[in-house]
C-alpha cells in the first residue's frame, strides 16, 4: 500500500512525542513515589519540590525520570499503560464473561454508543427536514438559517444539564432520551448545511431540463435534487456523527451520569485515576472511527451502485 | 418560408422580450417575425446577447415574452410545451451520473408516466437513431463529450416530439467530432422528419446544417437576415467546399458583420 509509509511516519512521530512527554508530565510523580520508598530526592522538602519547575527537577533528578514511565497513578500514562488499561476493561473482561460488568468500557461504550445512535438518527432527521424546508422555501431560508447557526455558538456544555433538567421536568425517566437530543443538538447542523448544499447542487440548465418536461415539484425532487444531494449527505453524516458522539460525552460529563465513557471520564478525574480517563478516551476515539469507517464503507457501496466512481 | 398552406409550427410575431435588471431594462428580443414551417431545420447565429438562445427558450417556455404572440403548434408555448410538443437539446449534455444511458433517456418517460415496456421500446429505437445501441449499461462518464452529447439527443428525441431545440449542442466539442455529429443530425433528421431550431455560434455549421438560417444581432436582439437556402437537402460533408456553400457562408458573415457595425 502505496498510503501506509507516511502514515506510519505521522504515527511514530506521535508516539515519540507522547514518550518524550511522559517524563517531564511524571517526573514530580515519580519523585513523590521515590521519597515515599525512603530515597534521597532533590530537594527533599515536598513543598519546595512543589515550586521548582519540572526540568529543572528532571536535571537534578536523572535517576528518577525512568520511574515516571512506570507509576500507578501517572499524570501522562505512556502508550502501553494506555493499551493495558484499554485491554483489561474490555477484551481481557470479556474473555472473563464480564463483557457488560459496570466496570467494563464495553458496557460503558455501549451505553454512549445507544445515546449517539438515538441522537444521530434524530439529527439526520431534522437536518434533512430542515434543509428541504430550506430549499423550498425562501421564508424558511431567511428565518430557520440564522437560528440554526446561532444554536451552534451556545456551548454544548452550558446547554447539557438544561436539556437534562428540563426533560426530567416533563417526565422523561432515564438519560438516554436527553443524552439523544445533546447529541442530535450538535448532529443535525452539519447534515442541515451538507444537505442544503447538495440539494442546491443541480444547475440552472439540469431544472430547465426538468421544466422542459413540465416535471412537477415532487418529480425534480425525488429525480434530481435528492439523488444529487448523495455525495453531500454522506460527508455531512460522517462529521454528523463523530458530532453525536461527543454531544453524548458532553451529556455525560457534568450531569451526574454514571455510566457511559463521558461519565467514565469524569469518575477518572474525580478519583484521581488518569489510567481510566485515557482509556475511556481512547475507547471513545476508536468508536468514533468504527462509526465514520462504517458511514465511509456505506458511502462508497451506495455511490458506487449509483455508478457515481468516476 | 414554404409556399404551403400548412399553418407554421412556429410563428413569432413583433416578439419583445426585455429583463428588468439593477442596471436598467435589457432588450433581450425587439420585434422579432418569424414563421418556421413544419420539417424545416432552422439555424439562429449571431454574437452573445443577439438573443438567439433567449428566443429558443421562449419557444420552449421556459421564458416569458413581454410583447408580441408566439405560437407553438398553433397554440401558446406553455400550453406546447405541456402537450409534449419538443425537445431540448442544451449545450451541456446534463446526463445524470447516478443514472446509466438507457436511464437517463428514461428520465422524461418515467416523468411523463410511460409504461416500463414503452420505456424499453422507446429506448432501444433512440439509442439506435444516435448510434449507441449497446451503451445503454453504461454511465455517462464512461462515454466521450460526443457520445454524451448523442445520448442527449437521444433523450430529447424519446417521447417523440415534433419539435425539436438545440442550443448550442455542439459547440463544446471539437470540429472532427463536431463535423461527425452534424452529419449525423442531418441523417437523422432525414429519417425523422422532425422540424428543428437550432442555435450555433458557427458560420459553417449553420450552412451546412439548414434550410433556413436567421441571422441576429444585439442591443437590441432582433433579426437583421433570414435565410433560405438553396442547398438540396442531402448533403455530403464536401459540400461545404462548393460555391453556393461559400456564397451563403459569406452572406451569413455580411450579415453578422453588418449587425455588428453600429456598435463599435
Amino acid at each position: 500500500m502505496r498510503g501506509l509509509l507516511p502514515i506510519l511516519t505521522v504515527l511514530a512521530a506521535i508516539v515519540a512525542i507522547w514518550y518524550a512527554a511522559v517524563a517531564p508530565m511524571n517526573i514530580r510523580g515519580a519523585l513523590d513515589v521515590a521519597e515515599r520508598a525512603g530515597a534521597e530526592v532533590m530537594p527533599t522538602e515536598s513543598l519546595a519540590r512543589f515550586e521548582r519547575p519540572i526540568w529543572r527537577l528532571m536535571v537534578d533528578n536523572p535517576q528518577y525520570i525512568a520511574l515516571g514511565y512506570s507509576l500507578d497513578r501517572p499524570r501522562l500514562p505512556t502508550p502501553v499503560q494506555v493499551g493495558s488499561e484499554l485491554w483489561k476493561t474490555t477484551g481481557e473482561m470479556a474473555l472473563n464473561g464480564r463483557a457488560f460488568s459496570k466496570r467494563s468500557l464495553i458496557y460503558h461504550g455501549w451505553i454512549t454508543l445507544h445515546s449517539t445512535l438515538w441522537g444521530f438518527a434524530l439529527g439526520t432527521v431534522l437536518g434533512m427536514a430542515g434543509a428541504i424546508a430550506i430549499v423550498y422555501s425562501r421564508v424558511v431560508d431567511m428565518s430557520l438559517m440564522p437560528w440554526a447557526i446561532i444554536s451552534q455558538t451556545v456551548p454544548i456544555v452550558a446547554l447539557a444539564p438544561m436539556i437534562i433538567v428540563l426533560s426530567s421536568q416533563v417526565g422523561i425517566e432515564g438519560r438516554t432520551v436527553p443524552k439523544a437530543i445533546i447529541s442530535a443538538y450538535l448532529c443535525y447542523f452539519p447534515v442541515l448545511v451538507g444537505m442544503v448544499k447538495g440539494l442546491r447542487s443541480p444547475g440552472a440548465a439540469q431544472l430547465d431540463l426538468l421544466q422542459t418536461y413540465s416535471a412537477s415539484g415532487l418529480q425534480a425532487f425525488l429525480k434530481l435534487r435528492l439523488p444529487a444531494s448523495m455525495p453531500y449527505l454522506f460527508t455531512s453524516l460522517k462529521i454528523g456523527i463523530a458530532a453525536a458522539l461527543v454531544g453524548t460525552i458532553v451529556g455525560e460529563l457534568p450531569t451526574g451520569a454514571i455510566s457511559g465513557l463521558g461519565a467514565r471520564i469524569l469518575i477518572g478525574d474525580q478519583f484521581g485515576t488518569p489510567l481510566a480517563i485515557w482509556a475511556a478516551l481512547f475507547a471513545a476515539a476508536i468508536l468514533a472511527g468504527v462509526l465514520v469507517t462504517l458511514l465511509d464503507l456505506t458511502q462508497r457501496a451506495t455511490l458506487k451502485r449509483m455508478g457515481m466512481q468516476a | 418560408m414554404q409556399d404551403t398552406a400548412e399553418a407554421p409550427v412556429i410563428s413569432a410575431t413583433s416578439l419583445d422580450l426585455t429583463f428588468q435588471t439593477n442596471d436598467g431594462p435589457v432588450h433581450a428580443l425587439s420585434g422579432v417575425d418569424l414563421n418556421i414551417a413544419k420539417g424545416e431545420f432552422v439555424s439562429f447565429i449571431g454574437p452573445s446577447g443577439c438573443g438567439k438562445t433567449t428566443f429558443l427558450r421562449c419557444i420552449a417556455a421556459l421564458e416569458m415574452p413581454t410583447g408580441g404572440t408566439l405560437t407553438v403548434n398553433g397554440m401558446s408555448a406553455d400550453d406546447a410545451r405541456r402537450a409534449r410538443a419538443y425537445g431540448y437539446v442544451f449545450q451541456a449534455a446534463g446526463l445524470y451520473p447516478w443514472r446509466s444511458i438507457e436511464k437517463n433517456i428514461a428520465l422524461p418517460l418515467e416523468i411523463m408516466g410511460y409504461s416500463k415496456a414503452e420505456q424499453a421500446d422507446r429506448i432501444a429505437r433512440v439509442l439506435d437513431l444516435v448510434e449507441l445501441s449497446g451503451f445503454g449499461k453504461k454511465y455517462p462518464w464512461q462515454l466521450s463529450g460526443g457520445m454524451q452529447q448523442r445520448a442527449s439527443i437521444a433523450r430529447a428525441l424519446a417521447f417523440d416530439a415534433d419539435i425539436l431545440l438545440m442550443d448550442e449542442p455542439f459547440g463544446a466539442l471539437d470540429e472532427i467530432v463536431r463535423d461527425h455529429l452534424n452529419e449525423q443530425l442531418l441523417e437523422l433528421w432525414a429519417r425523422t422528419e422532425k422540424t428543428i431550431a437550432f442555435v450555433t455560434h458557427s458560420i459553417p455549421e449553420a450552412v451546412y446544417l439548414s434550410t433556413k438560417i436567421v441571422v441576429m444581432s444585439p442591443r437590441p436582439g432582433r433579426i437583421t437576415d433570414v435565410i433560405d437556402s438553396p442547398l438540396p437537402r442531402e448533403r455530403p460533408l464536401d459540400i461545404r467546399d462548393t460555391p453556393e456553400f461559400l456564397a451563403i457562408a459569406h452572406r451569413v458573415r455580411e450579415g453578422l458583420r453588418a449587425g455588428h457595425a453600429y456598435e463599435d
